[in-house]
């Protein structure tokens, strides 16, 4: 079954390997943006939060194949130039950042107004309060989601193929249709379901990690 | 110190103020009293606008109140605030509740400011909790953790907001009994309350609500002795009579 095994392990280990990059690179983008869509969200200035809500509905309601075809089509077209790798990051980024904002928010909304007041009370700007007293307590509710949001984007993160970017299940594809036929169809579908297994139970195990050092006495 | 002159809320439709008209002197203590609803909480949370007036003034230290943005931060940084709930920072130590505000907002040193947060705790009678988290203290404890976070800002005003109402009945007084040497040192004090005897002891002067009016201000003797008005009356005689 597993025929030429070190040949199929070196190539499935190199899809691991940019899944891996890809979906830590695209993740990065979406903390930074769902980071600055909720500070929008939960503004005092009206347009700040209008922009935040479009940008949310417009990411969340597109599929994501969609967004990828739009950027990397779409954006040559009005003399935009783009990469496989850069559409690939910056979309994942991007369509994940609406969930990652929305996710922020619903963590904001979990502290009780009461930190809030009480943080206004002794002068603290709006800034300085988001800073110092609810982002850091909104971090520790939202680590668990933001963990289910890293799972689905390592999954996500194969639809960059479509784009162009030799991935884990493009590697796999590239096996499977081998044209001298040196792999087993069996042989790669397990191999790549133990990488894609590999990759969640690693993050998912990181995750919890973050999750116990965020955790404090209530 | 505090100038409320023609003020006006409604929530949706409940009037709950009425054309306030209320100042409060340098040193003075006022105490406000009034069955639940009254409007006293909304009153009091009006000062240092957490909640905004649909019309009227409110000047604190000469000032208006600033509508949004650093202007208003400055003038809450010289109110402090002491919440029913305590509200403390749940993530922080009782230690980087005192100093966040000197820190973040004065920006005094860390460390001055950490010896003056364990100054004031040692006047509150916590001490040894410095580094203990809110969850960790009991509620008498918690809001007296609250009161030395107010006045680590050297606010020009203390506003309570029911501070004992979520107390169990043996832990309201050693937050009273805090309040009360506040009161004894000069602070100028807007005291929302159901703690009848400490109105009558700590008091300059009584403000006495119902239906988000202003009803009855006299001094604690008089209030309590010889109620003017019918309302103060009937009210005095549900929460007097045991």
């Amino acid at each position: 079954m597993f025929d030429n095994f070190e040949l199929m392990a070196e190539a499935l280990l190199e899809g691991a390997r940019v899944t891996v990059v890809v979906t830590l690179a695209s993740y990065a983008i979406a903390l930074a943006i769902g980071m600055l869509l909720v500070v929008m969200s939960v503004s005092p200035a009206a347009p700040a939060r209008w922009a935040a809500n479009a940008y949310t509905q417009l990411f969340r309601n597109i599929p994501l194949l969609a967004v990828l075809f739009v950027m990397y089509f779409g954006l040559p077209s009005i003399g935009i130039e783009t990469t496989s790798w850069g559409v690939g990051l910056v979309g994942l980024g991007m369509y994940t950042g609406a969930f990652v904002g929305e996710t922020l928010r619903s963590g904001i909304n979990s502290i009780p107004l009461g930190q809030a007041e009480a943080a206004r009370s002794i002068g603290l700007t709006f800034g300085q309060s988001l800073q110092t007293v609810i982002l850091p307590q909104a971090v520790r509710v939202v680590i668990p989601p933001l963990g289910s949001l890293l799972i689905a984007l390592v999954k996500n993160s194969a639809l960059v193929l479509a784009v162009g970017v030799t991935e884990l299940t493009a590697m796999s594809r590239r096996l499977i249709e081998d044209d001298q036929s040196r792999f087993d169809l069996w042989g790669v579908i397990i191999g790549v379901t133990v990488s894609y297994l590999v990759i969640a139970f690693v993050l998912s195990y990181l995750v919890r990690l973050a999750e116990r050092r965020a955790a404090f006495v209530r | 110190m505090v100038t409320i002159s023609g003020v006006n809320k409604h929530f949706g439709n409940l009037h709950a103020l009425k054309d306030i008209d209320l100042t409060v002197d340098d040193g003075e203590v006022v105490v406000l009293i009034g069955p639940s609803g009254s409007g006293k909480s909304t009153l009091c949370r009006t000062i240092n606008r957490l909640e905004t007036v649909d019309s009227g003034s409110i000047t604190v230290n000469g000032k208006p109140l600033p509508a949004e943005g650093r202007a208003l931060a400055n003038l809450r940084a010289d109110v402090g605030m002491v919440f029913q709930h305590f509200n403390l920072f749940a993530h922080l130590t009782v230690l980087q509740n005192i100093t966040l505000g000197p820190i973040k907002v004065r920006r005094t040193p860390k460390a001055q400011a950490e010896t003056r947060a364990r100054q004031l705790l040692e006047r509150v009678g916590l001490a040894e909790k410095a580094d203990a988290y809110p969850s960790q203290l009991s509620g008498g404890q918690q809001q007296r953790v609250a009161i030395a976070r107010g006045l680590a800002m050297d606010p020009k005003l203390m506003m309570f907001d029911e501070p004992t109402s979520a107390l169990d009945p043996e832990m309201i007084n050693e937050v009273l009994d805090v309040m009360q040497d506040l009161a004894r040192e000069g602070m100028t004090m807007v005291v929302v309350t159901h703690e009848m005897g400490f109105a009558r002891r700590a008091a300059n002067r009584v403000v006495f609500m119902a239906d988000g009016q202003i009803v009855e201000v006299a001094p604690p003797d008089e209030f309590f002795d010889d109620p003017k008005t019918e309302r103060a009356q009937d009210f005095l005689s549900k929460v007097m009579t045991h």
